[in-house]
């Protein structure tokens, strides 16, 4: 149909669109705004729920990640996050580079005595409610480098935890499966209990003044947050 | 001379062509106490306050102008530093040099006025081993946190005492400088260790002039999961081999676990059938193909900032590799395939279908390749942000013991594969890649070709397998259960890494595990060179190089 002419329904009738429209949806009354919902609903167009159950919904289905790239594992979420097995498809979101927008950090590697106290501060950094994936063994206990001089006995002895996957490093399904356990706790309005954790960000001047403090007095100020590892404690 | 005239000197050598001992002995005059054999070199032992001087002759008069690696451990009566000295043109003219000293004062000269590689090695000796070095630039401890106590590789660390970790944002450090206290004009800027362009947990100390970058200053050690002890806790035989699937998990794991496997396989004097040499090629130019394309990716990711296409295609192509490794392996990652005097099992069955898979691949890879080049490299945005932007000189390339390519890409025309060749590298064909460039982009043009190489390696490798007799695939040379190397035996062998130089020493104390296993990093040179490159030059600039150093932070710290 060409410009110049006028179309049907403008000058002589609206029959042409009724069949194109009759051809789409079946003829008689219009059901389109009588969806399969609205038949589980009955009549009414409202649903009852409560609200917590609804914001638990909403916060399970809307995750924004934490981008945080530690070890190994973090190549297998480079992989989990791309095309193959994009984990947006579980309202898993885009990775977040800053820790303000997330809502859950994924921990993808060794934690070493030096990174302990920033992923801390990192983690305290994050809105609540916040959520920990620990991915892979290392996280979870130290992994096959447990028994080094540098590395914390998993990320549990810093942050709470709420989901450990195995595995080194555990699959890209392995993943989206934790990061589906993860939605479903969260979904039910579980999450981890807050525990006092072994290891602590506390200023210098706090602590018990034991021969390790007197020796490190003239380098530290009373005020510098330090983390205090007592090795011989770990599991 | 000046520090980065080219130099011209070749090393003394006897008819058959190796480094003539006697003439380095007489070279080195006074200086050398004694003589010892190393299985890769001949080691001259020498007085602790002559390391300059013999260093200086070794490479201004012999020609060894690559400081590979140093290595500090502590015996029961002495420290010892071993500076393994090999040449850019030939690398297998090696000559290492001890320095011992006294358990009682381990004070030994500095030899970074000499190789400026020296400096983060020496300071990384010190950190773990627990020897002084006089005249060193600023020796702290790099890997451990500055306030750690003890040395944990030392005989007598105790590793359950308590530790303390500060947690404080570092000091400007031009502040007690010329420029000075408040008048400064200079900004402070911690670029990590949680940040999106710093490839893991790296932390850049950066100094801003402006838009400028005034100073660099890596601070590595957020991921030194004591790989080095982990290794001397393991046997030779079995437990090792696991551990270097996580140093480059790029997944450079084939390459790494070749790394250890040429070391070891030198010390306990075992031969690789040719079959086991074939696949282990084929398994590492997989290897080396992922890094790149890893490289590549986050590369482009760094420089556009967002999860965009070039990415997700680098990521879809690394899961074909990664699949035809799994299937080769077992594993996506971590492999644990290479054994000593061979590789743990065959080609998978059907071989056929195997073949057919890895063909399919490398059909693929040269329209893949093609959409790179569209996306990123006849790019004019892409290019105006790399190329001319992270200058490396090749002298200072050297200077620093650059490898790789990036030391390829500075024109450095260098690569294990073919200079000191193993595997089955020399019955193939396939060229060593340089470019002249020195800059961002001639590194990442580097690394682009290269995986076309290694698809060149890979399909040789393929014919050679298809055709290979059934009753003549050797896959395991006859090693014995329990290998005890004899004592004092030590050896410094290199293979070439995604990264560039990834060496092993080891040395055998008797039992069966390593008396001493020290990890030559490709990544942890490579990135020393960081401040070189980036000071004056822009803020982005110096993300971008940081992305074409293509450092993996599991390697740097180990």
């Amino acid at each position: 149909m060409s410009s110049d002419q006028p179309r049907d329904s403008i000058t002589g009738t609206s029959e042409p669109l009724t069949d194109t429209r009759e051809a789409r949806m079946g003829e008689g009354v219009d059901s389109r705004f009588n969806s399969k919902l609205r038949e589980a609903f009955g009549s009414t167009p409202f649903i009852l729920t409560k609200f917590d159950k609804f914001m638990n919904w909403v916060r399970g289905s809307s995750m924004f990640m934490l981008q945080f790239g530690i070890a190994c594992c973090s190549i297998e979420m480079m992989h989990t996050y791309s095309v193959k097995h994009d984990l947006d498809r579980f309202h898993a979101g885009v990775p977040r580079a800053s820790p303000r927008q997330a809502d859950v950090m994924i921990v993808p590697g060794t934690i070493v005595s030096k990174f302990a106290p920033r992923m801390k501060r990192v983690y305290d950094q994050m809105p609540e409610p916040k959520f920990v994936v620990n991915m892979g063994n290392c996280s979870t206990s130290g992994g096959p480098f447990q028994e080094g001089y540098n590395v914390v006995k998993g990320a549990e002895e810093v942050i709470p935890v709420d989901i450990h996957i195995p595995g080194c490093p555990p699959r890209p399904e392995a993943l989206v499966y934790g990061v589906a356990k993860l939605q479903e706790r969260i979904a039910n309005g579980e999450s981890s209990p807050v525990t006092v954790k072994p290891y602590e960000l506390e200023e210098f001047g706090d602590l018990d003044r034991d021969e390790l403090v007197q020796k490190l007095a003239d380098d530290i100020d009373e005020e510098t947050l330090v983390m205090r590892y007592n090795w011989a404690d770990s599991p | 001379m000046s520090a980065y005239e080219e130099r011209n000197v070749e090393p003394p050598t006897t008819e058959s062509g190796d480094v003539d001992g006697d003439a380095i002995e007489e070279l080195l005059g006074d200086h050398v106490l004694d003589r010892e054999d190393h299985l890769n070199a001949d080691a001259y032992v020498v007085r602790a306050d002559a390391v300059q001087d013999v260093l200086q002759t070794l490479r201004d008069e012999a020609g060894f102008d690559h400081l590979s690696c140093v290595t500090a451990e502590e015996h029961e009566d002495r420290f010892e530093s071993i500076y393994h000295l090999k040449q850019y043109d030939d690398p297998t003219n090696e000559v290492s040099v001890v320095v011992p000293t006294s358990r009682e004062e381990p004070v030994s000269e500095s030899a970074a006025p000499v190789f400026r590689t020296a400096d983060w090695h020496e300071r990384e000796a010190y950190d773990l081993v627990g020897v002084q070095y006089e005249d060193h630039p600023n020796l702290e401890r790099i890997l451990l946190p500055d306030t750690w106590q003890g040395h944990p590789l030392g005989l007598d660390y105790n590793q359950d005492k308590p530790q303390i970790v500060t947690f404080e944002e570092n000091k400007n450090p031009l502040e007690d400088h010329a420029r000075g206290g408040e008048d400064s004009d200079t900004m402070y800027l911690n670029i990590g260790p949680h940040h999106p362009a710093t490839h893991g947990v790296l932390h850049v100390e950066t100094v801003l002039d402006g838009e400028q970058v005034a100073d660099v200053n890596p601070d590595i050690g957020y991921l030194h999961r004591c790989e080095e002890q982990m290794a001397q806790k393991g046997t030779y035989r079995y437990q090792i081999m696991p551990y270097p699937d996580r140093w480059d998990y790029g997944p450079g794991g084939i390459i790494n676990e070749w790394a250890y496997a040429r070391a070891a396989e030198d010390l306990a004097d075992i031969e690789v059938p040719e079959y086991a040499q074939v696949i282990r090629t084929m398994g590492a130019e997989m290897c080396r193909i992922a890094c790149h394309l890893l490289a590549t990716a986050t590369f482009a990711l760094d420089l556009y900032g967002d999860f965009t296409a070039i990415f997700m295609y680098g990521m879809r192509d690394r899961e074909v590799v990664q699949n035809l490794l799994e299937d080769l392996t077992g594993q996506r990652m971590m492999f644990n395939y290479l054994r000593l005097g061979g590789v743990v099992w065959d080609i998978p069955e059907p071989r056929e279908e195997y073949f057919e898979n890895v063909r399919d691949f490398l059909d693929d890879l040269p329209a893949k390749l093609d959409e790179y080049h569209d996306l990123i490299t006849e790019n004019e945005i892409f290019q105006s942000r790399c190329v001319d932007t992270g200058y490396l000189d090749p002298e200072v390339a050297k200077d620093y013991g650059v490898t790789g390519p990036v030391a390829r890409g500075s024109g450095v025309d260098y690569d294990l594969r073919r200079d000191d060749s193993y595997g089955y590298y020399d019955e193939l064909e396939w060229d060593v890649v340089t470019e002249d460039g020195g800059d961002n982009f001639a590194r990442l043009l580097v690394r682009m070709r290269e995986i076309e190489e290694s698809a060149r390696i890979i399909e040789q490798c393929v014919d050679l397998l298809e055709d290979w007799p059934e009753d003549e695939r050797e896959i395991q040379a006859n090693v014995p259960r329990t290998l005890k190397p004899e004592a004092g035996k030590e050896t410094y062998r290199a293979v070439e890494g995604a990264k560039g130089e990834l060496g092993i020493y080891i040395r055998a104390d008797g039992t069966e595990k390593p008396g001493r296993f020290k990890i030559r990093s490709p990544a942890f040179s490579n990135l020393s060179a960081l401040q070189e490159m980036s000071t004056g030059e822009y803020i982005p600039d110096l993300v971008a190089t940081l992305g074409s150093l293509d450092v993996i932070l599991g390697e740097v710290d180990r």
